[in-house]
């Protein structure tokens, strides 16, 4: 009859136009999620296209490794998962390896050897955290302050963050616990090396809440990376944690009178992670992909473009000038001796377990 | 400009249904068609033919709706509740833990800890127990790292029975022998028939006739390792070498009532089998309690063992406690310690600002609405663009617009300064507290309420204000008597239009909500793609809805739904 | 002041100008002054002005120029709820979320009469208009001719001297018009109230008023009493707004006591009685009422007679409508009683018409 067919027709129509899948990935393209900005351009230059120009694959560049983890866990549960290789940070890493979301590497024979001989896990060393994760830079969370508005005594010190009778005036922390829980045991004084026994502690935690509660009027916190260096171009901070990258561009290219401060600067890595569940022909093009752009000229190339630290040793000698301001970046580098004298490593195992519970104390503190 | 419900409700007119129940009513017998069917039916045929046509118009629409909108909803509220993941990560163990006692402050017997090592085994090979981490350390800290460092030394516990095995016969090292033992002739056959480089599929791996009597615990841990080679590893059966926890069952049952029954088993490999029986009781055993404790000491702690029991069943209501600021315990629910209550605060807030937000439109829209709709249509019409600008700008670029008026060094402080009417120094805080959000979510969510408002002003004719005046109304008491009560459906509209999306927002809020500022949604949020507890989030997420449900309700009941237009 | 006193007028337009845009005048000098207790009609064509005149009398629009004046008193600035006139509007403007006795009740609320006085005067109100039973309804819930007592009402309700109706019964069909019409004459004349009346119905206007003044061009055209402005219509404007007329142009040639000689355009010459011509040579319209041409008439001697073809014949029960064509016009139009005598014209024969020279009127061309 008519009817039933027009009512078959209909919904046939709109089921199917609700299956066509969005993978229509072709053969020679792939998709590569980062997080935009400088941070993507740069490493276009030094991976995406000399890898285009040498395989001819077409990359496709999606700037959503902000909601990764969460992306990803949604695409795995509809099981069609469109990434094929995820620039995350190391923790978003651990947590996409425990949830299997991310396929485990074997350095070795996954990835290339550095140009000194050494294997890749030599030359990763300690930067290969957890089994899914492969490093490509180590960045840091470290303070700039503005040089104008500290007077003759700049500061050199974190503590500088909690001193508002010397430096009054506003600061920007980020709004989460890791690095400012931290910090603010430090300037409590507490032992460096004792800092996360004290912190898995209740008392621990109250304590460093207190510290941080002494500036709470004067903090404004951040969750985006580039409210630091907005806030501290307009002179609405005096100093400001964010990423030293950000900080590089605030002050060499942008020409702001802020300068860094490195002292106890928090590393973290950042790197590629292979989703599970791709088909065996997209999983072999992303790890060519990545064993490509993780050898060590083309770690050492990044740095050209922002001034993030290569994650292995072999790259470090090769790191030149910048590709258009022309200044030497070794120095501008987190992992240069010279700012690398106080230096805490993002705590992953850690922070995997007291996530949860220290985030819901900081957040409740913060509403109070 | 009529009143549909009102002239409906009015007894005025008969309907067609008013004649069939008349003449129901009137007639002893059904009335007939034409054609002696009764008319009722005949009636009720047609309609349902028209009834179908409309579904299959609007059938598209529906299927949209159902996929794209009821769906995820539902999905949702299903996940606020769902805790599958321990007792299906845990199967063994959980049963067993329903019998310890969680109050008695020592950890339960040895064979919990038994089925744990098998339970974790498996898992680990899933790739489960870390999801399984991650799950229950939600609700106590540092479970995440207890599972991942289990799984990862599990494999040893196992290890200690493989290696005394293998020592005794290298038979036992050879899969091939395994498979000869474990496996159906017809099945051993098929598997050497099979081709490996073919387009054939694996032959699925069956159990030898008896063997499940003879080795019962062997047999299905054998049955387990086989179909998770052949089924997720994809990989070929006859080249693997079984799974270290298969060795421990082969220990379990030898030690056990069928090391009795082997004198009697004639199949392959009973030489060895009968040889290894008599070997197990000289073989070093492993103490799964101290393997455990070995691990991790927290493996001893009940209150370990106490959240796992707590989280076992499958449905859970620990996410809309944790919702509320509570939190299971042995003894019931109970509030959370003050210092990680947020949520109640957080819904309260939210509910609070959206009010002040929806009553700031309503302030600031209704002059504005009055005035367009009031102007002669040209002008009307250019002030309309410049209200429905601010929705051609991106969100995003709009907040931030906000942010450099706003901020201390900003336009509007700035221009305070100057005036004189602020000192330099104790400049207003405008943003990243409550007032930004405010100021900000007015701003953008005025559009929807002017242009709610302006459609229904401009249905109210002017003549109703002149004939108030003329019937000796003041201005004042023309527009508050006459015009206002007509355009309240206007106010009823916009307002839930705007209450319903700012109770929602989440992006203005977190850019200049500061920490005064910010709505449960930003919870929500961060939940669903930071801390990735996306049961916690739907939890938040219900119960945002029902409120929103319960105020619809209420506004309903006092309001009246039906005085809510979004035009004439 | 005290001369109008003197004679007596209670609502008074004195050269009363009127302009939207400064361009141009849509009121031009407009003076009237009506007695208490008139029942007075503003006719007209719509963009004649007549609404205006009214809404500047309401207080909904000022005057440009000159004086408006309520019972001697200049009202021009005067806000419109303290003028204490009542109004009925074209669609009624009942307020729509007020009962029937809330739209009542609501004039003497806003002056603060107390509430059982208030009760009382809505129900003597409501009897009057004989809708004491839909006290508690909503105006949606009313047919239009209920609507329109009900504004009715409510417009009398406070009980105002002076009363104003924009066109209130246009949106009625015929007959309810007609009882309508009727009703509201008796309550104005019992109530002694004064009226001002908007219509462009002329039958509405003919049937209801004492008075009626005829707009067009923000004029008054003619204000006079309805059996005057039929029967003597001024100019070619009134005769041919009001009733159904017959024009034929032509050149005046002879005027003397009361009687004009008028030769049409066509040629042929007829009789007339000059009322806006005054010399010979001066263009005129005659104006002729269609139940006043007599076929094949029984004059005296030196009238004249046209000669007419009939072209269309059309019976309309109480009376026949011929359409002829005369002196080269064929919109001709004559009227005849339906008597068991008449006789019916064929289309195609052709008669002589003619009138009496006192019905057939030459007015300005």
């Amino acid at each position: 009859m008519k009817l039933t067919k027009t009512l078959l027709a209909t919904s046939a129509l709109t089921i199917a136009a609700g299956m066509v899948h969005a993978d229509a990935h072709m053969a020679d393209e792939m998709t590569i999620v980062s997080w935009g900005g400088a941070y993507s351009n740069s490493q276009q230059k030094a991976y995406h296209d000399p890898y285009m120009e040498k395989t001819g694959v077409k990359i496709i560049n999606d700037e959503s490794s902000a909601e990764a983890v969460s992306k990803l866990r949604a695409m795995k549960e509809a099981g069609n998962v469109t990434w094929d290789v995820v620039d995350v940070v190391a923790s978003d890493a651990l947590r996409l390896c425990d949830e299997g979301l991310a396929m485990e590497i074997d350095p070795d024979e996954m990835l290339a050897e550095g140009d000194d001989g050494s294997s890749a896990s030599d030359d990763f060393g300690d930067l290969l955290v957890g089994d899914c994760f492969i490093p490509q830079i180590v960045y840091s969370t470290t303070v700039g302050y503005r040089t104008d508005l500290v007077g003759d005594t700049p500061p050199t010190d974190i503590c500088a963050i909690f001193d508002t009778e010397t430096y009054p005036g506003k600061r920007a922390l980020e709004k989460r616990p890791i690095g400012n829980m931290e910090w603010a045991l430090l300037c409590d004084g507490v032992d460096k090396e004792e800092i996360y026994d004290v912190l898995e502690t209740e008392e621990g935690q109250q304590q460093a809440l207190d510290k941080l509660a002494t500036i709470k009027d004067d903090v404004i916190w951040w969750s985006a990376g580039a409210d630091t260096p907005q806030l501290l171009a307009d002179g609405e901070v005096i100093m400001g944690s964010t990423y030293n990258g950000r900080l590089f561009s605030l002050i060499e290219e942008q020409d702001q009178p802020v300068a860094m401060m490195w002292d106890a600067q928090v590393f973290d890595l950042d790197g590629w992670i292979i989703p599970t569940g791709l088909s065996e022909e997209r999983q072999a093009r992303a790890l060519d992909y990545v064993r490509f752009a993780t050898d060590t000229q083309r770690l050492a190339d990044q740095a050209k473009y922002i001034s993030y630290g290569p994650a292995r040793k072999s790259s470090a000698p090769l790191v030149g000038k910048h590709a258009e301001l022309g200044i030497e970046m070794a120095p501008h580098m987190p992992t240069d001796p010279e700012n690398a004298k106080n230096t805490f490593l993002y705590n992953y195992e850690f922070w995997a377990d007291y996530r949860d519970d220290i985030d819901a104390k900081f957040q409740a503190w913060l509403a109070q | 400009m009529t009143d549909v419900t009102d002239a409906t409700t009015a007894k005025s007119a008969p309907t067609p249904d008013d004649g069939i129940r008349i003449a129901d009513a009137e007639a002893s017998g059904p009335v007939l068609a034409a054609d002696g069917t009764p008319l009722k039916r005949s009636l009720s045929r047609a309609l349902r033919m028209q009834k179908l046509r409309a579904l299959a118009l609007i059938a598209p629409l529906l299927i949209f709706v159902l996929i794209t909108f009821i769906a995820p909803i539902a999905d949702m509220l299903f996940r606020s509740v769902e805790n599958d993941v321990v007792a299906e990560t845990l199967p063994r163990t959980t049963p067993m833990l329903a019998e310890w006692d969680a109050d008695s402050g020592t950890p339960p017997d040895p064979a919990v800890f038994k089925a744990l090592y098998q339970d974790i085994f498996f898992a680990a090979e899933r790739k489960q127990h870390t999801v399984l981490g991650g799950r229950l350390n939600y609700e106590m800290t540092g479970m995440s790292s207890l599972f991942r460092k289990s799984g990862r030394k599990v494999e040893d516990m196992g290890e200690v029975y493989q290696d005394q095995f293998e020592d005794l016969n290298e038979f036992w090292e050879e899969g091939e022998n395994w498979n000869a033992l474990m496996g159906s002739d017809e099945w051993n056959a098929e598997m050497a028939a099979w081709d490996p480089k073919g387009d054939a599929r694996q032959p699925r791996f069956e159990l030898r006739d008896g063997i499940e009597e003879l080795l019962p615990q062997t047999s299905e841990t054998f049955s387990a390792y086989a179909k998770f080679i052949q089924t997720v590893d994809e990989d070929n059966l006859a080249k693997e070498d079984p799974w270290a926890i298969v060795y421990s069952a082969l220990y379990d049952d030898l030690t056990g009532p069928a090391a009795a029954r082997l004198n009697d088993y004639s199949g392959p490999a009973a030489e060895e089998l009968r040889a290894a029986a008599a070997a197990v009781d000289t073989f070093e055993t492993v103490d799964y309690v101290a393997a455990f404790q070995d691990i991790d000491k927290d493996w001893t702690d009940p209150e370990v063992w106490q959240t796992i029991k707590t989280y076992s069943p499958r449905f859970t209501n620990g996410y809309f406690l944790n919702a509320i600021d509570m939190q299971k315990s042995p003894d019931g629910p109970e509030m959370r310690p003050e210092n990680q209550q947020i949520y109640i605060k957080l819904f309260w807030r939210t509910l609070v600002m959206s009010l002040t937000i929806t009553a700031s439109c309503i302030l600031l829209g209704y002059p504005v609405a009055w005035i367009l709709a009031n102007l002669p249509a040209r002008t009307a019409n250019l002030l309309m663009i410049l209200v429905l600008l601010p929705f051609w700008t991106s969100l995003l670029v709009r907040t931030s617009a906000w942010k450099v008026m706003l901020q201390q060094q900003g336009v509007i402080n700035d221009t305070l300064v100057w005036l004189g009417l602020v000192d330099t120094m104790d400049r207003l805080v405008l943003i990243n507290n409550q007032t930004g959000t405010i100021i900000a979510m007015t701003h953008i969510l005025l559009p929807f309420m002017i242009l709610p408002l302006y459609s229904v002003m401009q249905t109210i004719p002017p003549s109703y204000l002149r004939a108030a005046k003329s019937l000796g109304a003041t201005n004042w008491t023309a527009f508050w008597r006459v015009y206002f009560p007509q355009s309240v459906p206007g106010i009823g509209a916009g307002s839930i239009l705007v209450f319903i999306l700012a109770i929602g927002y989440y992006i203005t809020p977190e850019i200049v909500g500061g920490t005064s500022g910010i709505f449960i949604s930003n919870r929500i949020a961060y939940h669903i793609s930071q801390s990735l507890n996306w049961g916690l989030a739907a939890a938040l997420g219900t119960i945002l809805l029902a409120a929103v449900l319960l105020l619809y309700y209420a506004y309903d009941k006092i309001v009246g739904i039906d005085n809510v237009k979004l035009g004439g | 002041m005290a001369d109008t006193q003197k004679n007596g007028a209670f609502v008074e337009f004195d050269r009363v100008q009127k302009s939207y845009d400064g361009e141009t005048l849509v009121v031009k000098d407009l003076n009237l002054s009506m007695p208490k207790g008139e029942f007075l009609t503003m006719l007209g064509p719509s963009g004649s002005g007549k609404t205006t005149c009214l809404m500047m009398l309401a207080g909904f629009e000022t005057a440009t120029h000159g004086d408006i004046r309520l019972d001697g008193v200049s009202i021009n600035n005067i806000p419109p709820h303290k003028r204490g006139i009542g109004m009925v509007f074209q669609n009624y403007a009942l307020f729509p979320h007020m009962t029937v006795a809330e739209n009542l009740s609501f004039p003497l609320e806003v002056r603060r009469i107390s509430k059982s006085e208030r009760k009382e005067k809505v129900n003597r109100a409501l009897s009057m208009v004989q809708m004491q039973d839909f006290a508690g309804r909503r105006p949606t819930q009313l047919s239009g001719g209920q609507q329109q007592r009900i504004a009715l009402a409510r417009a009398l309700v406070f009980e105002p001297e002076l009363v104003l109706m924009d066109e209130p019964l246009g949106a009625l069909d015929k007959q309810l018009r007609e009882t309508l019409q009727f009703e509201i004459t008796n309550l104005a004349h019992e109530l002694g109230i004064t009226v001002v009346y908007v219509t462009h119905d002329q039958t509405e206007a003919l049937t209801m008023s004492d008075r009626v003044a005829v707009f067009d061009d923000g004029r008054i055209q003619q204000l006079a009493p309805p059996d005057k402005l039929y029967e003597e219509p001024e100019n070619s404007f009134v005769a041919q707004f009001i009733g159904e007329n017959n024009t034929l142009d032509g050149v005046v040639q002879e005027i003397s006591d009361g009687i004009c000689v008028v030769k049409l355009d066509s040629g042929e010459v007829i009789d007339a009685k000059p009322v806006n011509v005054s010399k010979v040579g001066e263009r005129t319209r005659v104006s002729i009422r269609p139940e006043r041409v007599e076929i094949n008439p029984q004059l005296g001697e030196n009238a004249h007679t046209l000669k007419a073809e009939v072209l269309e014949f059309i019976y309309m029960g109480d009376v026949f409508r011929t359409r002829l064509r005369v002196a080269g016009v064929d919109d001709f139009v004559v009227k005849t009683r339906n008597r068991a005598d008449q006789v019916r014209l064929e289309p195609g024969s052709h008669v002589q018409i003619g009138w009496l020279p006192e019905d057939c009127r030459a007015l300005d061309a």
